[in-house]
């Protein structure tokens, strides 16, 4: 059987500035796309795992780690996990680089 | 949204709300109802209260904000007078009437006041809140002689804090020995001596039958006829839960609201935690067990798998007077036990360990307690000591660490936090940790009772090794990326002179290279103190709201605020915004706090559209910075009105609108000493007088509510100008970021502000500096407007949808 693997191209690398989150919209998943210092891009569910939600796109970015802007949760950008003394996961998005695009696979 | 009701607002239950809030899937209506006028604080720390060690506000756990921060509907000083468990709603004292779907019940105990003629005169109390300790400092003022019946704990501790606040003190006890709970008669009697030697007279084996006197206690009388002379009497024989709700609202109690190993009650859907609750037959009144009752309870209301409670066997740590002590498990000898023993009466030291069958069945601890942990953890996990040093001899110097090296690390460090040492390694080493501060912040330990530090720096010191430093480990840190200080940080950016956040992150070598998001706005802002107009904002460095110029909302949409000098605005700026609300369907106008109009719930996109069509400026609402100048309407048209309010008010927000400061300012100017603006509570407030201003500072509204103290008064609207903006840069020369100037002025003292600004060359300085700064400021709202740099990256909204 074949298994279907959407490539989504959503941004051209160059025009993403650094450590500045951009929000899209994929379907009906709000995601948020990072581009950190290294130049990783990383794409995460743009929900909080704070029992109360909020969106994560606004954080302060710090090497592969976003702080949720609403309750200072400090999140891996990586593995989308939420670090001590806090406790959580966020979902994590596949991003792949070809030429200057950038997609995001799912 | 399921709505969770509690009684009570103390450590166990605050405890058992703050487990929920960790592991609730979905949002809850939390009502909290406490007695006490205060949020929560450490009742623990009472007797360094008493004993002056600290003050109030260092003991609260969770500050008001907390509780707004986590939407949590708080009445302190109401108490709750009835439960119908029919139909799931409880009254308050005040007729309050809320719905539950989940109850708690956490109202804790009460002193045990002994039934004795006498016992409701005045001066007689028990020692359980802030209330008791604010009374016997107040008595200590004006009397001299305290008794207090109790030689247990509590009693020892209120009896030493007296004598600190030069109280005679007699400590009245039933027994022939102190702390028979906890201790053997050797290790009483050894503290007893300590205690006689720094003041304390001791009445042993003697009960209280009368409190003496007329309307205030004079004496008490004893079984045996004799009496002593008393102005206050301190009441700590023990405690007793706090069942009277529960009992007349027909759920079961006996000596506690009794539970089951889920902390159910016997009526549906209502819960008891704490002192409060009697499980398996005991009532605990230690905080370790209480909070393990919290995680279970928190558990079982969020519907989530959970191991049972099935009761806590305790190890008690003590220090009474400065002494260290121990005591866990059995403590008297019988025909079956054999004891271990090292008795060291010229150092006073003393231990022994109860052993029964190779086993440890009980320990008392005197005077040094660092085998504390490894014994209780010997007793608790049944350990066979054939053959094991159950004392470690004297540590030589070098190996003043070799406890720590050897102690396990599944071994309890925090017993009140329940953190491991292994879990304290691994936050020092995954973290990068270096200070004590960093931490209690990183795993909790430390952050109750705070006797565990000692064992925690040792184990810091440890783990660092040679990297380890003691001053820097002891000294509060801007935060965990550094272990600089507020103020080395600023000296090195003048010496150095260094000019980006980033630059200073990386000459400084902070351990985290991109900070974090309590130094990088801090960073950020002293930057722009010392360098003025020279320096570029690193708008990334900001947190949400003052990155985006609006206020994010808990469902991402923001805030519009627009500004109105003074409180004043026209008809065709109402029209204007009316339409505008209309047209972006925004879905709340309100008046705010501050006399302008907030637009709530405003969508990311829409932000630039808005501000442009308003074409009005920020209102800052979001701001480290001067929010409002709050005005009266004055001599313009008030008939009391001795100067033009409105007039001044507008011309400050004019002046110091957009300047960073270490944390929001506001200002009010009322006309008259009538003070409609509410002056008296803003951080600087001025009030017009006959001739002239009065000019009021570091008053709060807020959380810490504080009056405002009046700095001076002046003659002219030029003079208020001139010395409201040597105020303010002194300010932001001198605060730590974040510091209110309610909390600055404590600090740095009322005295000292008015010293360096009554130089008038110092005063002229500190003018310049703060029109240079002002001179950098351009309005952020039109900024973003003209910029489409600004708008893609702050804020565009990209949808994509997939096979277009």
């Amino acid at each position: 059987m074949l298994q279907t693997i959407t490539r989504i191209p959503v941004a051209n690398y160059s025009n993403i500035k650094f450590r500045s989150g951009y929000t899209l919209k994929i379907d009906d998943t709000d995601i948020a796309l990072f581009k950190v210092t290294s130049g990783e891009v990383y794409a995460i569910e743009n929900r909080s795992p704070h029992p109360k939600g909020g969106v994560l796109s606004e954080g302060l970015v710090s090497g592969e780690y976003v702080y949720c802007p609403v309750y200072d949760w400090k999140i891996s950008l990586k593995d989308g996990k939420v670090q001590a003394p806090d406790e959580g996961q966020v979902r994590t998005f596949k991003v792949e680089l070809e030429d200057d695009i950038v997609f995001i696979v799912s | 949204m399921k709505k969770l009701v509690m009684i009570g607002n103390g450590m166990a239950g605050v405890r058992t709300i703050e487990e929920i809030l960790k592991v609730s899937a979905e949002p809850l209506e939390i009502t909290i109802f406490g007695q006490e006028p205060y949020p929560n604080y450490n009742r623990i720390k009472l007797s360094n209260i008493l004993q002056g060690d600290t003050n109030f506000e260092d003991i609260i756990i969770n500050p008001l904000d907390w509780y707004k921060e986590n939407n949590i509907q708080l009445f302190t000083g109401e108490s709750i007078v009835n439960i119908d468990v029919e139909t799931k709603r409880v009254t308050s004292n005040l007729g309050r009437e809320v719905e539950y779907d989940d109850l708690i019940i956490a109202t804790g105990s009460n002193s045990f006041i002994l039934p004795i003629p006498g016992a409701d005169k005045k001066g007689v109390t028990g020692f359980r809140d802030i209330h008791d300790c604010e009374m016997m400092i107040k008595s200590a003022q004006h009397y001299k002689k305290a008794v207090v019946i109790g030689g247990g704990l509590l009693g020892l501790e209120a009896a030493r804090g007296l004598l600190n606040l030069g109280m005679t003190v007699d400590v009245v006890h039933l027994m022939p020995h102190l702390m028979e709970r906890q201790l053997d008669p050797i290790a009483s009697s050894l503290l007893k001596a300590e205690l006689e030697g720094q003041g304390m007279n001791f009445l042993m084996e003697k009960e209280t039958v009368e409190i003496l006197g007329d309307e205030r206690v004079t004496g008490l009388r004893f079984k045996d006829g004799s009496q002593v002379e008393a102005d206050l009497v301190v009441m700590a024989i023990g405690i007793k839960s706090n069942t009277e709700v529960a009992k007349n609202s027909g759920i079961y109690v006996n000596r506690g609201i009794v539970v089951n190993d889920f902390m159910e009650t016997s009526a549906p859907h209502v819960y008891a935690v704490g002192e409060c609750a009697e499980h398996r037959e005991i009532v605990y009144g230690l905080v370790a067990p209480l909070y393990e009752q919290g995680k279970i309870l928190a558990s079982r209301i969020c519907d989530l798998e959970t191991n049972p409670y099935e009761g806590s066997v305790t190890g008690t740590q003590l220090k009474v007077a400065g002494v260290d002590l121990f005591s866990a498990g059995e403590i008297f000898e019988d025909g079956t036990t054999k004891s271990i023993m090292i008795y060291n009466e010229y150092e006073g030291l003393y231990k022994r360990v109860l052993t029964r069958n190779n086993l440890i069945v009980g320990i008392v601890l005197y005077g040094d307690t660092k085998d504390s942990t490894r014994l209780y953890r010997m007793l608790t996990k049944k350990e066979d000591i054939s053959g094991v040093s159950i004392f470690h001899t004297e540590c030589s110097a070098e190996g003043g660490n070799g406890d720590v090296a050897s102690m396990p690390n599944d071994e309890l460090v925090c017993g009140c936090n329940g953190v491991t040492k292994g879990a304290i390694v691994e936050a020092i080493k995954t973290q990068g940790l270096t200070t004590l501060d960093q931490v209690s912040h990183c795993t909790n330990a430390g952050r109750s009772c705070g006797r565990c530090k000692p064992m925690v720096s040792s184990i810091l010191a440890h783990t660092l090794g040679d990297q380890f430093d003691e001053t820097a480990a002891q000294k509060t840190s801007l935060c965990g990326c550094t272990t600089l200080s507020r103020d080395e940080v600023v000296a090195e950016i003048k010496e150095k002179g260094l000019t980006s956040v980033k630059e200073v992150m990386n000459v400084l070598e902070w351990n985290n290279e991109e900070g974090c998001t309590k130094c990088r706005p801090a960073i950020n802002y002293y930057l722009g103190m010392i360098h003025m107009d020279e320096y570029k904002d690193d708008r990334d460095s900001r947190l949400v709201n003052e990155k985006m110029h609006a206020n994010i909302q808990k469902d991402g949409t923001y805030s519009v605020v627009p500004r109105m000098y003074g409180g004043v605005t026209t008809a065709a700026d109402l029209k204007k915004i009316a339409e505008i609300a209309e047209k972006y369907e925004v879905p709340l106008v309100k008046l705010t706090g501050g006399q302008r109009i907030g637009l709530f719930g405003v969508k990311k996109e829409d932000l630039p559209a808005m501000w442009e069509e308003l074409d009005m400026p920020s209102g800052y609402a979001y701001g480290k910075t001067l929010r409002t100048v709050k005005t009266c309407v004055g001599a313009q048209f008030c008939r009391y009105g001795t100067q033009d309010s409105m007039a001044l008010g507008i011309e400050l927000e004019k002046k110091f609108e957009r300047l960073d400061t270490p944390h929001k300012v506001k200002m009010g100017v009322s006309a008259c000493p009538r003070n409609c603006s509410e002056a008296g509570i803003k951080d600087i407030g001025f009030v017009g007088i006959d001739g002239g201003w009065e000019i009021y500072v570091a008053g709060n509204g807020g959380v810490d509510l504080r009056a405002g103290d009046l700095l001076c008064t002046v003659k002219t609207q030029d003079e208020v100008m001139e010395m409201t903006g040597a105020y303010l840069q002194y300010y932001r020369e001198t605060a730590n970021y974040l510091e209110r100037t309610s909390k600055w002025v404590e600090r740095v003292g009322l005295d000292h502000v008015k010293d360096v600004l009554a130089n008038e060359e110092t005063r002229k300085a500190l003018n310049e500096r703060m029109d240079k700064t002002l001179k950098k400021y351009i309005e952020p709202w039109n900024e973003a407007i003209q910029s489409e740099e600004i708008k893609d990256k702050y804020y565009a909204n990209h949808t994509i949808k997939v096979g277009e």
